[in-house]
């Protein structure tokens, strides 16, 4: 499974050096990390029945005897390596113009980094890894940007960046208690901390991850950076990159920092829940589609982290689901903005309209993938956001009513996007045009996760069932240590 | 040989270098030309090296490790006097100037 | 294949058949599909109603699978056709037969019928899922299901922006009651363990959980309920779902989909009845819906508008049944309503074709000439819904009436008023509609054309049970034996039903005071509107004003709550989210820039600072050190 972190670098590189830009070959390159899960089957089963921690597969010392380059599986891991290996072919499939030659390599490049943070099992490692997706996607918004590319751009690294050095620090402080000075994942979470120390550590990781995530108030960077960068690395940022933050958050900050749980539990799930109805309200009133989807997505993982938070299984379980679910949906909303705007110029509500009329195929998709989001039943929004706002009502009650608005203003600013921009008269910049089938493609894959999941997510969800449950006794014993 | 050396106090060699130390030291500070400049930087060095070698006897060191630095310190200075002679010369070569305070071109404006 | 596999099964097929196929199959071969399907799940149904009646335990069941495993909390893809759904599923699909048959004429000339059939038929499925689901999760499923059809359907003519408005009204009002019915779940798996009917309910019936439990679950399930089936406070999406086309809105908004608020209070009977509080919620709320929606229809002109309100007001006519547990009356309401609303609205659609889609009455009237079946048929739906002497609406208004009468005086005027007000409009509908003289201006009397048989053998076959469907549950002074829907429904409640029986005198007065309510509608609407010959777009006082514009109730909520929040929307961008976090962040950058202009003065390039810089600090720190030490 290490070829998935290296098999990527390779043919980015080859795909840098290659002189013709082609789509095809590009597609099948991004194919090869999905075909990499596909036949090591072997160890994705052991993975999957994996119930304590992770199941090792390299382990070697590095950089000297403390830091190992050790990587591990588990079904939590898998289903994430799942969403990159998948999404990121169909994201590469929707790029299909030959005007941006870098993107292929730098895409490559991300999905080894991407793939390397979710099997990381050493805390430098992580954290090398962590960065390493990070540069791709700046040179992806820099270059490609639509306007403001580098002060965006830079705002965007440099604020993220401040978190990660903050989870930095709580990474080297924790090594540097643990035995032998080892960051190993297991010795990591051995160390006992204070409660002080841990709230210091835990605000480090904590930092790291709202910002990634991101949650109100830490996500200033997301809407411009999702509006102006090129779709396809909304697609990447939003689709996968926000993952890591999440998952940071379930593998690392609560077996890490388990002492300040309590600590931080009412302080984050507050802000969650602020985001869940800011980004929802915010996202109402608003024209650019983009724009519109990045406060949705804000309002989205708002809820999965406020389950998380919850601290139960059904939080975990509704959470891990739905960040699969929320990649899928987010990525196949960019998507057809991005056919849109390539097809008619503009992704303004007030400039489209109608375009229904001519591209069937094209507002079923759309409208498959929107009434996901929306979390209507059978399809894949809805399991997880039950399970979510299940785990939020047996935390709280008023928690779990004021995420519960989701499901209103959802309905609300989603419905009104396909309205303005799919149905109503055409406009002048939508007569008569139809958007070619090839581009049709990425959507077709994405709705079949859309129904698959909506009808059997117990099918996903037995992939992760184990694991989750082997990571919550791990955390509930953490805690228990203390309390 | 000895007695000559020693009948001096080491004080004595401890003021001659700060005094050439000093000179070479405000050379560097207060003069503009670049050749003036590199021949303060050899009398400071060569101030140190003074220390060195009365330091050295003063203690009675067998193996002569401070001695040894001298050559060091000797042999890095002619290289120093050599690249930065060669520089000054192109620099001059371009300016038509030896003055140091012109050289401000690595600065953004 | 396990029966309800199969009921369910055909909708699902037309839907599939029709949407991926659609365009490519003949308009006729996907209409009749369409309608063949739904026929096919009615008669499977029929086939099992024997099994069904001969045992009140032999309900059949399905485990489909498992749709969620939560560390052993099992939320089941699971079904069971009882004895109440199986009455649900015949109105459904026999209804739903007749509809899809109706339809097939009226959306002939329709570019894409087959886009049409399929959304009804997915209608259907979602239908029964919500009534075949042995669990609250399913039934979820399928009342969510049937608000997105609902939506799909009312804008199905999606080039027009205000249906498309209304149909995104009648989806976000429904999820507000969603939310409500969602928390209500929520306490019940806290409390109870599992969302299955068969190990909530009977541990409810045993009186496990308080009164406040059993109360807020109650009341929250209700609030979904009131979504669904348009009660005040949400009701205002149901008259704007008529930009639907008109058997949508027989179908869903009238026959099936708003009625399952009630099936949902039926089903949970046990816990309503052993939640005294949110029974009296759900009368006051369905006695002011009745009395309301009555009002606000006295005084509109669009056809499909004072049905509608009628609708709505029928539906508080059933809460009010509900709150004062009679159940069974409430189904039987249920029943005969979807008998007589579906067969007005599919008069109204006879109409609105025959006159070239027009829907104000105001341009109608002395229709019958042209139009006799759907007059007749039309005639016999108002004299249902007004309740004249032995029709179905007769009994059933009757029943409520009479529980009504028992439990709370006040009530009962109201309730008797609403009747009043119902005989009222429907009669001012007919005259205006069918009687006295031709009002159109651009187009002629000779235009109007009675419709093809594919419309009117649904309209028949609606009167013909409009007439008989009191025969379902006759009253206990006709049969003393009980009528056949309280012998077919009681034993499945697990906390037994106390029927009224009222002193035959009480029941003769009742019986007199609704036969007078029906006079009085008739005789006054004719005084009006054929006598005096009023034109309905006569001046309005004061009052009438209120009611055509419908007591204001979505101006207040435009207002109110719209506004505001589209307001906050627009000041948490602009000013919180760009100005204030963005700027405040990201104003970190000048401070930084200034600092970096202060240091850039001291780096000014010429060595000779630099070499002062560098002997002072050398200077500074063995000054420092030789302090210090």
């Amino acid at each position: 499974m290490e070829l998935l972190i290296i098999a990527p670098l390779v043919l980015a590189l080859v795909s840098a050096l290659g002189s013709k830009w082609n789509k095809w070959l590009s597609v099948a390159f991004s194919l090869v990390g999905f075909a990499l899960i596909a036949i090591n089957s072997n160890s994705v089963y052991r993975a999957i029945n994996e119930k304590n921690a992770f199941f090792n597969i390299v382990d070697m010392p590095w950089l000297g005897e403390t830091i190992h380059f050790s990587l591990g599986l588990d079904g939590i891991t898998f289903v994430l390596l799942l969403l990159t290996n998948i999404l990121i072919p169909v994201i590469v499939l929707s790029l299909n113009s030959d005007k941006s030659p870098a993107m292929i390599p730098l895409i490559l490049f991300m999905q080894a980094g991407l793939n390397g943070v979710f099997m990381a099992q050493d805390g430098i490692l992580f954290y090398l890894f962590w960065e390493l997706a990070m540069i791709p996607i700046y040179f992806i918004t820099l270059i490609y940007s639509e306007r403001d590319s580098f002060a965006t751009t830079i705002r965007f690294f440099v604020y993220t960046f401040v978190g990660s050095l903050a989870m930095l620090a709580s990474l080297i402080y924790l090594g540097s208690k643990s035995v032998n000075g080892s960051f190993a994942y297991n010795d990591l979470y051995n160390v006992q901390l204070g409660l002080r120390e841990s709230i210091w550590v835990g605000a480090g990781f904590l930092l790291a991850f709202a910002v990634k995530i991101p949650l109100f108030p830490f996500h200033v960077w997301q809407p411009n950076t999702y509006t102006y960068a090129p779709a396809q690395g909304s697609m990447l940022l939003s689709g996968i990159m926000l993952k890591m933050g999440l998952y940071g958050l379930l593998r690392w900050y609560f077996p890490m920092a388990s002492e300040s749980i309590d600590f931080y539990q009412p302080i984050i799930m507050t802000l969650a829940v602020i985001g869940v109805i800011y980004g929802a309200i915010i996202a109402m009133r608003q024209d650019d589609m983009k724009r519109l989807i990045a406060y949705s997505s804000l309002s989205h993982v708002g809820l999965i982290a406020a389950g998380l938070f919850a601290l139960n299984s059904s939080g975990f379980m509704g959470g891990i689901l739905q960040m699969f679910v929320h990649g899928v949906n987010v990525v196949g909303l960019f998507i057809a903005v991005h056919i849109i705007e390539r097809n008619y110029g503009s992704r303004s509500l007030n400039e489209l309209g109608g375009i229904a009329k001519n591209n069937k195929a094209f507002s079923i998709l759309f409208f498959l993938v929107l009434i996901g989001t929306v979390a209507a039943p059978l399809t894949n929004g809805f399991p997880g956001e039950f399970l979510l706002l299940k785990s939020l009502f047996d935390y709280s009650t008023t928690y779990a009513i004021f995420a519960g608005l989701t499901i209103i203003l959802c309905a609300v600013y989603m419905l009104r996007m396909f309205q303005f921009s799919m149905l109503g008269e055409e406009t002048q910049g939508t007569q008569n045009k139809h958007i070619p089938m090839i581009e049709l493609l990425p959507l077709f894959i994405l709705a079949f996760f859309v129904i698959s999941i909506g009808f059997f997510p117990q099918w996903y969800m037995d992939i992760f069932q184990n694991s989750t449950k082997g990571l919550l006794n791990i955390i509930s014993n953490a805690k228990g240590v203390l309390s | 040989m000895l007695s000559i050396f020693h009948s001096l106090e080491i004080s004595h060699y401890i003021y001659l270098s700060t005094v050439l130390f000093s000179i070479g030291l405000f050379g560097v500070l207060f003069r503009r030309n670049a050749i003036i400049l590199l021949m303060c930087i050899e009398l400071m060095l060569n101030a140190v090296n003074l220390l060195l070698a009365a330091f050295t006897e003063y203690m009675g060191d067998k193996q002569a490790n401070g001695q040894m630095f001298v050559f060091f310190i000797m042999v890095v200075a002619a290289a120093e006097a050599a690249v930065g002679l060669a520089i000054i010369v192109m620099v001059y070569r371009n300016t038509r100037k030896t003055d140091v305070s012109f050289l401000d071109q690595l600065k953004d404006s | 294949m396990n029966p309800i596999a199969l009921i369910l099964f055909f909708p699902l097929l037309g839907f599939a058949v029709n949407g991926i196929l659609g365009s490519k199959l003949p308009k006729n071969v996907a209409s009749w599909l369409g309608t063949l399907m739904v026929l096919m799940s009615f008669i499977v149904t029929l086939g099992y109603l024997n099994q069904i009646a001969s045992d009140v335990e032999n309900s059949i069941k399905w485990n489909a699978y498992t749709f969620l495993n939560i560390d052993g909390l099992l939320f089941k893809a699971s079904f069971a056709l009882d004895r109440l759904s199986i009455w649900m599923t015949l109105i459904i699909t026999g209804i739903g037969t007749l509809i899809h048959l109706y339809s097939i004429s009226y959306m002939d000339h329709d570019k894409n019928p087959a886009k049409f059939f399929a959304y009804l038929n997915f209608f259907i499925f979602n239908m029964l899922l919500l009534v075949l689901g042995s669990n609250f999760l399913m039934m979820f499923f399928g009342w969510e299901g049937v608000g997105l059809c609902s939506y799909l359907l009312i804008g199905f003519w999606y080039q027009n922006p205000s249906y498309g408005h209304a149909a995104r009204k009648a989806f976000v009002m429904n999820r507000i009651g969603d939310l409500g019915l969602l928390l209500g779940m929520f306490l019940i798996i806290k409390n109870y363990g599992s969302l299955e009917y068969a190990d909530v309910l009977p541990a409810i019936a045993q009186g496990n959980g308080g009164t406040v439990l059993l109360t807020s679950i109650g009341i929250l399930l209700f609030i979904g309920a009131m979504g669904k089936s348009a009660q005040i406070p949400l009701f205002t999406w149901l008259p704007d779902a008529m930009a639907g086309p008109t058997p949508v809105s027989a179908l869903i908004h009238a026959a099936t989909m708003v009625t399952a608020g009630i099936y949902l209070v039926i089903r949970c009977q046990a816990l309503y009845s052993l939640a005294p509080m949110a029974q009296e919620l759900i009368l006051w709320i369905g006695l002011a819906t009745a009395f309301i929606g009555a009002l606000i229809g006295l005084r509109q002109n669009d056809i499909k508008k004072v049905l509608a309100y009628s609708t709505v007001s029928q539906l508080g006519f059933m809460f009010v049944a509900l709150g004062v547990g009679a159940y069974t009356t409430a189904l039987f309401h249920v029943t005969t309503h979807a008998f007589f609303k579906a067969l007005l609205f599919l008069g109204a659609g006879s109409v609105i074709h025959g006159v070239h889609e027009r829907q104000d009455i105001s341009v109608m009237g002395g229709l019958k000439s042209k139009m006799p079946i759907t007059y007749v048929t039309f005639l016999i739906g108002t004299l249902a819904i007004s309740g004249f002497p032995l029709l179905s609406g007769f009994f059933s208004k009757d029943e409520i009436l009479a529980n009504v009468f028992h439990h709370n005086i006040f009530a009962y005027i109201v309730l008797v008023f609403s009747a009043l007000l119902t005989a009222t409009y429907m009669f001012r509908l007919l005259f205006l509609t069918f009687h006295g003289t031709f009002r159109g201006s651009d187009y002629s009397l000779s235009d109007v054309h009675e419709s093809n048989w594919k419309m009117t053998v649904p309209l028949i076959v609606l009167a013909v049970l409009s007439v008989f469907g009191g025969l379902l549950n006759l009253p206990h002074y006709i049969m003393h034996s009980g009528g056949l829907l309280s012998n077919w429904l009681n034993p499945t409640f697990l906390i037994f039903e106390n029927p009224i029986h009222a002193e035959m005198s009480t029941e003769i007065v009742l019986i007199s005071i609704a036969i007078g309510v029906f006079l009085f509608g008739l005789i006054y609407s004719r005084n009006q509107y054929i006598t005096k010959g009023l034109h309905p777009e006569s001046p309005q006082s004061g009052m009438g004003n209120v009611l055509k514009n419908k007591f204001y109730f979505d101006e207040f909520y435009d207002k109110a709550i719209v506004k505001p929040i589209e307001f906050l929307g627009d000041i948490l961008f602009s000013l919180f989210d760009t100005l204030l976090l963005y700027g405040a962040t990201f104003s970190v950058h000048p401070i930084l820039r200034f600092v970096g202009q202060l240091n850039r003065k001291i780096q000014n390039g010429n060595i000779e600072y630099y070499l002062i810089y560098m002997v002072g600090a050398i200077a500074l720190l063995l000054g420092l050190n030789l302090l210090l030490a």
